[in-house]
């Protein structure tokens, strides 16, 4: 009789990282769904395109680089990138964008560094960053939400106007952007940056439709939306609490300051909070684990930094959001940040006790 | 408790000390850890089952750390139950001892309990079955001084039963101040519940371990560690330590790994073991409970460490319990009495499921330090099957008890990155194996670990041994160059002393007077070839040394003064064989001439032997046999032939160092041409020839040049020849 061997230990926690990956592309499903129903189902065609370009991308990698395809097309790494480029970018993108991008994403970003792991920047964030460059207009592109839109859009009209730019009806997207009155309409973010630079009060700008409450219209309930998902996740234990808690607590802070400091030119914290991609980037993306800080204080440093980042960009910088920036940004700092924050053995002393 | 009221002399609110905060009942925590599965259900409810007998008890000659005792018994032997099979001859010994009456069928190398299962050498008994008792001698303890404690402690076999098998003695002699004694009782892997049920049943004579314990150690405190899944052995320790004062038993949560060395004493204590100290360095002992159980039989009851309670546990067995089992039962017994179904692919581990190891094959015994045998079925503990690519989620980090980066481990040990592996120190890695166990990519990390581990062990040991080599060739160097020096010096003396000689005697130009010499070579010696002797043996040394310092005149010269030299001795031998004759070659002449100027062969042979390196032994053997040949050969043949061999064998002892072998071979030429040459010619001159001819061979032995060996043989023969014609004509 033969018997097995094999190295201890015998016993396994059951959660397997195409689970982990799956599960969080689970928990982008609200986001998803409020996206849709506020924005529009262009988001919906993204997806579909993405996820398609990914597996296509990652298996033509995979077999130039004689691997098995089918293992590693399963731990749903690349499904779960393509997911997040696909709700970064703006619904009505054309095709092509999310194409190139996703395809960018895998095959450059991901698989030239060495595949699942290995990669030093955020995938969905690099090829994010390489659209906005390549492809500002259209990357900029967002259309209002469908309660602030003149022309109403049927579900048929999203995959006409992705793969067209033109819906079903033959209206235009910069038509499409149009309100009401005719006058295009930008993401709150950028509205509120235009607005400021034109000498226009916090309070003016404020006072436009596109914004709701604090925050901007239908921004508020996505971004309500991905943190609920994001809750999930830390319920979970997929993700720590430490990455997004930074990330939310240093750009609540510093808007607060700042705010505090000059009320009539700085937005307040919760609409920081609320508007653009933060919730997704706190808990989707900078948590990524291969491209995130690995110590635990690390993680903090880590989050800050791209709160940090995200404030001086949003308020200062040239670019209304700024997660992709920011993320990337602090993916380079990653190696040096772990370094210097790895937890002090047992038995050892810390450097500053030696 | 009203500690954290307490307060100081100052009156100010303090801090606790540790011992209050100990006696409060905290208990602290360790970073990282694990909650897996604990499934003890399946055998903590059930009280421990007998075994019968097995037919064949195998019994490693070491169970521990440390060295195997000194085998006191041999094969067909009849041992009695509890009797010594070793003894320990050191410090780091523990005997075994027979667990039952029997007949000692072999000592043979038997698979062992260990993950290699490579074979060690174990005893093989066949039990008779009458469990017939050696002569017991119970001690008490308070007519005990320490060292009787110590010394049956360690008599009866006793090291470390929770899982490490280090030796209970060294432990329990320490000479350092302890101020807790930390009695583990945690079992934290999951399966087992040897402990569990070892408390359950047998509290009090536990206690009385731990008694006999603190006797040796003499701690502030007693604290004993269980685990909160063990109500009714923490229920059972509580009501047997009620009498005792310092005794406090102290459950922790349940959490994988509370029961390793450095995590309980961080959950009792608070405190860590410094990196590279032992516990006993920061006032704290650890002891197993189960050794604690079994300090307590050997002491009261002169019951050696025979057997162990083993959870035998798993899906496959219809009757997972515990069982209490001889040492060096085999597993595949065990587990036919739990009822053991195996499956296609059965793993078997030894150990828990966390830390345990598979068997290769069921013939492996039970040790000192087994505590489970697990025979899962496949559905019950999967194995871990695809590895996958890290994903850097730092779950193993989360789970690690020494706060290690594990995936930093995993990169490091994967690019056999040393100088990094050593600063993310992995030597701190317990290979407790949290960190496989929560990894989402299923890596073997641990394996991976261990791996590194041994390679860095082994680049160590290289490391060490380079330098060792590298101190070695430096010595070496600086020695060469010392004699190099010591030799140049030594011949700048010989030269100059050369020349003034060589001016006393008038030789001015040395070319010239050794021509002269050669032409002069019938002539042969007069009385000065006695004063060159010594000067050509030192000639000869400076030659072999420092040849390639001196010049081909020189060289030329001192080829001269070799064959000089040989006539002298030519000349000295037909003097000895002379008197040889004359003496009859009686038994004692070797002492007798050693007077005289003129040295006898045997002589010689005693000379050359206590100079040289051949000790006195092969000296007497060859003076005896040159003695002998002397004898015979005078009263076979005449008396000037024999001298000559026992020469040449004489010579040949001597040479022996130089090259054995060519001396040899010249010797026996030199005989067979002796013989040949008293064959043809009767008269003494061609036994003189032979004599020559013997000289020039084992002469030109003792040279390391073969050529110049040939040479001086050739001269040797012509003169012989010549001689020979001259003498015949």
């Amino acid at each position: 009789m033969s018997f097995k061997i094999a190295s201890s230990p015998h016993q396994h926690n059951q959660r397997s990282t195409a689970q982990l990956m799956r599960l969080v592309a689970f928990a982008c499903l609200p986001g998803i769904a409020v996206q849709a129903v506020l924005f529009g189902y262009g988001v919906l065609v993204q997806l579909l395109l993405a996820i398609i370009t990914a597996w296509c991308s990652e298996a033509l990698v995979l077999k130039l680089r004689n691997k098995p395809i089918l293992p590693r097309l399963k731990d749903n790494s690349a499904l779960l990138t393509a997911v997040l480029l696909a709700i970064a970018i703006p619904p009505y993108a054309p095709w092509w964008i999310i194409v190139i991008g996703t395809a960018f994403a895998i095959i450059m970003v991901k698989q030239l560094y060495g595949g699942l792991g290995n990669n030093l920047f955020n995938p969905a964030m690099a090829a994010y960053v390489l659209l906005l460059v390549s492809f500002p207009l259209h990357m900029t592109q967002w259309l209002p939400p469908l309660s602030l839109q003149s022309v109403s859009l049927m579900p048929a009209d999203a995959v006409c106007a992705v793969f067209s730019q033109y819906s079903c009806s033959g209206f235009s997207l910069t038509q499409l952007q149009s309100s009401v009155d005719g006058i295009t309409m930008a993401t709150p973010l950028d509205t509120l940056r235009t607005d400021l630079s034109r000498g226009l009060t916090l309070d003016e700008s404020l006072a436009k439709p596109v914004f709701f409450a604090f925050a901007g219209t239908g921004w508020l309930w996505v971004n309500l939306a991905y943190l609920l998902g994001g809750l999930v996740l830390i319920q979970q234990k997929i993700i720590g609490w430490r990455i997004p808690v930074a990330v939310l607590g240093s750009l609540f802070v510093l808007s607060a300051i700042a705010s505090l400091a000059a009320p009539d030119t700085m937005a307040g914290p919760l609409f920081h909070l609320f508007s653009g991609g933060t919730m997704l980037a706190a808990f989707f993306i900078a948590t990524d684990p291969v491209s995130a800080s690995t110590t635990n204080r690390g993680r903090l440093i880590y989050g800050a930094l791209i709160g940090l980042l995200v404030f001086l960009i949003r308020n200062f910088g040239g670019y209304p959001d700024a997660y992709a920036f920011a993320v990337l940004l602090a993916n380079m700092a990653v190696p040096l940040i772990d370094y210097y924050t790895r937890p002090r053995t047992y038995g050892h002393r810390t450097r500053s006790e030696r | 408790m009203g500690f954290s009221q307490h307060t100081g002399k100052d009156g100010r609110l303090s801090m606790p000390s540790l011992f209050q905060q100990i006696q409060a009942g905290m208990v602290w925590d360790f970073h990282g850890g694990i909650h897996p599965p604990t499934r003890k259900q399946q055998t903590n409810q059930k009280p421990v089952a007998v075994m019968p007998l097995p037919d064949r008890l195998y019994i490693p000659l070491r169970q521990h750390i440390g060295v195997a005792g000194q085998l006191l018994v041999k094969a067909g032997d009849t041992v009695l139950k509890g009797q010594p099979l070793t003894q320990a001859d050191n410090s780091m010994a523990v005997p075994v001892h027979a667990p039952t009456s029997g007949i000692v069928l072999a000592i043979t190398p038997h698979t062992g309990a260990h993950p290699s299962a490579l074979p060690e050498l174990t005893l093989v008994l066949a039990p008779d079955g009458k469990e017939q008792w050696r002569e017991r001698e119970p001690l008490t303890l308070a007519s005990c001084d320490n060292m009787t404690l110590l010394n049956r402690i360690q008599e009866s076999g006793i090291a470390g039963m929770g899982g490490a098998g280090f030796p209970t003695h060294l432990k329990a002699g320490v000479n350092q101040p302890v101020d807790y004694l930390i009695i583990n009782a945690v079992e934290c892997e999951p399966y087992i519940t040897a402990d569990d049920l070892l408390m359950q049943e047998a509290a009090t004579t536990i206690v009385k371990g731990i008694d006999i314990l603190c006797q040796l150690l003499n701690p502030k405190a007693v604290l004993i560690g269980i685990e909160d899944d063990k109500p009714i052995a923490a229920a059972a320790m509580m009501a047997a330590c009620s009498q005792r004062e310092h005794y406090y038993v102290r459950t922790v949560p349940t959490k994988y790994p509370s029961g390793g060395e450095k995590q309980l004493i961080q959950l009792l204590t608070n405190k860590e073991v410094p990196n590279g100290r032992r516990p006993v360095d920061i006032g704290i002992v650890m002891q197993n409970v189960g050794t604690a159980f079994a300090v307590a039989q050997a002491v009261l009851d002169d019951h050696p460490l025979l057997s162990r309670i083993v959870t035998v546990a798993g899906d496959t067995l219809s009757q997972p319990q515990n069982v209490l089992a001889l040492i060096g039962t085999p597993v595949s017994s065990l587990l036919n009495f739990c009822g053991f179904q195996s499956e296609p692919k059965q793993r078997v581990i030894m150990g828990g499921p966390m830390m345990g190891f598979a068997l290769a094959d069921l013939n492996v015994p039970v040790v000192k330090t087994t505590n489970c045998i697990l025979a899962p079925t496949a559905n019950e503990l999967p194995a871990a099957s695809n590895e996958m690519d890290c994903i850097r989620c730092s779950n193993c980090a989360d789970a690690c008890p020494a706060s290690l980066l594990p995936q930093q481990l995993l990169w490091y040990s994967k690019a056999k990155d040393s100088e990094k592996l050593v600063e993310y120190n992995l030597a701190d890695c317990i290979e407790c194996g949290a960190c496989a166990y929560v990894c989402p990519s299923e890596i073997p990390l641990v394996q991976y670990y261990r791996v590194a581990k041994a390679e860095l062990r082994e680049q160590q040991r290289e490391a060490l041994k380079a330098e060792q080599a590298k101190a070695r060739f430096e010595a070496r160097n600086a020695r060469l160059e010392r004699e190099k020096q010591e030799r140049a010096e030594r011949n700048q003396q010989l030269a100059a002393a050369r020349q003034q000689q060589q001016l006393a005697s008038g030789a001015n130009n040395a070319v010239a007077d050794a021509l002269a010499r050669i032409k002069a070579k019938q002539a042969q010696v007069n009385t000065g070839a006695i004063n060159t002797e010594a000067e050509s043996s030192s000639v000869a040394t400076q030659n072999a040394s420092a040849e390639t310092q001196i010049s081909t005149d020189k060289a030329a010269i001192l080829a001269e003064r070799e064959r000089k030299k040989q006539q002298a001795r030519e000349y000295q031998q037909q003097k000895a064989a002379a008197i040889a004759a004359e003496m009859k070659a009686e038994q004692h002449a070797a002492t007798d001439v050693s007077t005289n100027q003129i040295a006898t062969p045997s002589d010689s042979a005693a000379a050359a032997n206590s100079n040289s390196t051949v000790d006195s032994k092969a000296a007497a053997v060859a003076a005896a046999l040159a003695r002998a040949r002397a004898k015979k050969a005078a009263e076979t043949a005449q008396g000037t032939a024999m001298p000559a061999k026992a020469d040449a064998d004489t010579k040949t002892e001597h040479d022996n160092d130089a090259d054995p072998r060519r001396a040899a071979v010249a010797a026996a030429l030199a005989r067979a041409k002796a013989k040949k040459a008293a064959e043809t010619t009767a008269s003494t001159a061609p036994a003189d020839t032979s004599n020559i001819s013997t000289e020039a061979s084992s002469q030109a032995g003792s040279d390391t040049d073969p050529r110049k060996a040939a040479i001086a043989a050739a001269i040797a023969r012509a003169k012989a020849k010549k001689q020979a014609d001259s003498e015949n004509s």
